[in-house]
């Protein structure tokens, strides 16, 4: 059963419905002691990364998080929580994975923020199974993370290329909306909820 | 690369949408929830649902509607109409809908589009803006078209760009209902002075003038209502089109 990090960093309605139409079981981790009911937890989040940042420690679920051992998957905002830095307040995050979270740059001449959908290029990985290379997905920010060739398991290309997904260990991160995705955001929550502990 | 998304309009009165469509594989073309997902299974990227409730209890029943679409919809949709607060913006953001719209509010109280940046992000906040040329000088209008303001169309949209809207979505009344294009003169014009997403509005009557809007501007989105509604353009062949005119569209299997 899933676990979603509920620590009121916008809103989770389009996801919990996204795992209702799947037909996967989930439910709210509120406390420290929550973690231990589910195999498999989803950091969701948008909006500002420091603020999120800020709510997460608050809730104090934050020191928890670097430990667990079960699949994780951080969304959006929740996937730069797994980074060590954001320019978007200058903060501090978990450092989970050690790449840095920076601000697109107009200079590039992009339009910001990167609202749409995005071509990905994939590597092998078992959370883009039945996925093909080069598949759409919905993206919707201003912040980035930059590529990086141990951690990044997808890239898009937006003026630059950077990390459209990152894992480490059991680790994941998506920048884009699985859960605004069509068929394929489906299918890779649908992939997550079958990865092994 | 980023697509160009194709949005078609819909509007909502007392939770259902209104003006015929003419889908021959539907149940109830007046259910919101069951037209946005044909939409989404067509290949649509993105939908707006525009509010034209006048009753008091508007706000109960679009909140109701926003929240049947979010549960089957898998791509992100757009609320506009009547939002004139935070907490109306709040509760639609909770109900699942990915960005709002607002117009009249913004023009009445600028300072609103800032504070909904601030609450949300600036993704959240989608400024329409409604044109009109009035003595060759494109007017903004409410109401929409009917009521002239004092604000110039170009000003109007770079301010509300500081002040944090995340996408503007411009709608030229003259092109509006004519079927002839896009005003693509003025979406140049638009794109030029922001650094922000623009959706173009008003004038679509066949693929020619998408495939026009976007080879001649720098908009991301195109949107649409009556020809999509009654089927005079489907989504599947108008990205078809886009894609032999070499415009990255998001192409669905």
């Amino acid at each position: 059963m899933i676990g979603i990090v509920n620590y009121g960093a916008g809103n989770i309605f389009s996801l919990t419905s996204a795992l209702d139409r799947l037909k996967l079981n989930y439910g709210m981790i509120n406390t420290e002691s929550d973690f231990d009911q589910y195999s498999h937890i989803i950091i969701p989040g948008v909006g500002h990364a420091g603020a999120a940042m800020e709510k997460l420690r608050q809730s104090g679920l934050a020191d928890v998080i670097p430990s667990i051992t079960k699949p994780v998957l951080g969304i959006c905002v929740g996937m730069q929580l797994l980074t060590a830095h954001s320019q978007e307040g200058d903060a501090v995050l978990t450092n989970i994975i050690p790449v840095r979270t920076l601000l697109f740059d107009k200079k590039l001449g992009i339009k910001i923020p990167h609202m749409g959908w995005n071509n990905i290029e994939i590597k092998e990985n078992p959370l883009f199974e039945g996925i093909e290379n080069q598949t759409q997905f919905y993206f919707v920010h201003s912040y980035f993370i930059e590529y990086n060739s141990i951690f990044g398991i997808a890239t898009a290309d937006y003026g630059l290329k950077y990390a459209a997904a990152i894992q480490r260990d059991n680790f994941f991160g998506v920048q884009f909306h699985p859960e605004k995705s069509g068929q394929a955001g489906e299918r890779l929550l649908l992939n997550f909820s079958n990865l092994k502990s | 690369m980023l697509s160009k998304r194709i949005i078609p309009c819909l509007d909502v009165k007392d939770g259902r949408t209104v003006k015929g469509v003419n889908f021959v594989d539907l149940k109830d073309a007046g259910d919101p929830v069951e037209l946005a997902w044909q939409y989404a299974q067509q290949g649509a990227d993105e939908l707006v649902f525009l509010d034209i409730t006048a009753t008091h209890e508007r706000r109960k029943t679009m909140i109701e509607m926003v929240k049947s679409v979010a549960r089957q919809l898998n791509i992100p949709f757009t609320i506009g109409g009547g939002i004139t607060s935070i907490a109306d913006a709040d509760a639609l953001l909770s109900a699942g809908a990915d960005k709002i719209s607002i117009n009249s509010a913004a023009v009445k109280n600028p300072a609103l589009i800032e504070d909904l940046a601030k609450v949300f992000g600036v993704q959240f906040v989608v400024v329409a803006v409604d044109t009109k040329l009035v003595d060759h000088r494109n007017m903004v209008h409410l109401n929409g078209g009917r009521l002239l303001t004092e604000l110039e169309t170009l000003q109007w949209i770079k301010q509300a760009e500081n002040l944090g809207a995340g996408e503007i979505l411009l709608t030229s009344m003259d092109h509006d209902g004519t079927k002839q294009g896009f005003d693509c003169k003025l979406l140049d014009q638009v794109c030029k002075l922001i650094n922000i997403p623009v959706i173009a509005s008003g004038g679509a009557g066949k693929t020619e003038h998408f495939t026009e809007v976007f080879s001649t501007t720098g908009v991301d989105a195109a949107l649409a209502a009556s020809v999509f509604h009654f089927g005079e353009i489907t989504i599947p062949e108008l990205k078809t089109e886009l894609h032999k005119h070499h415009i990255p569209v998001r192409l669905c299997k």
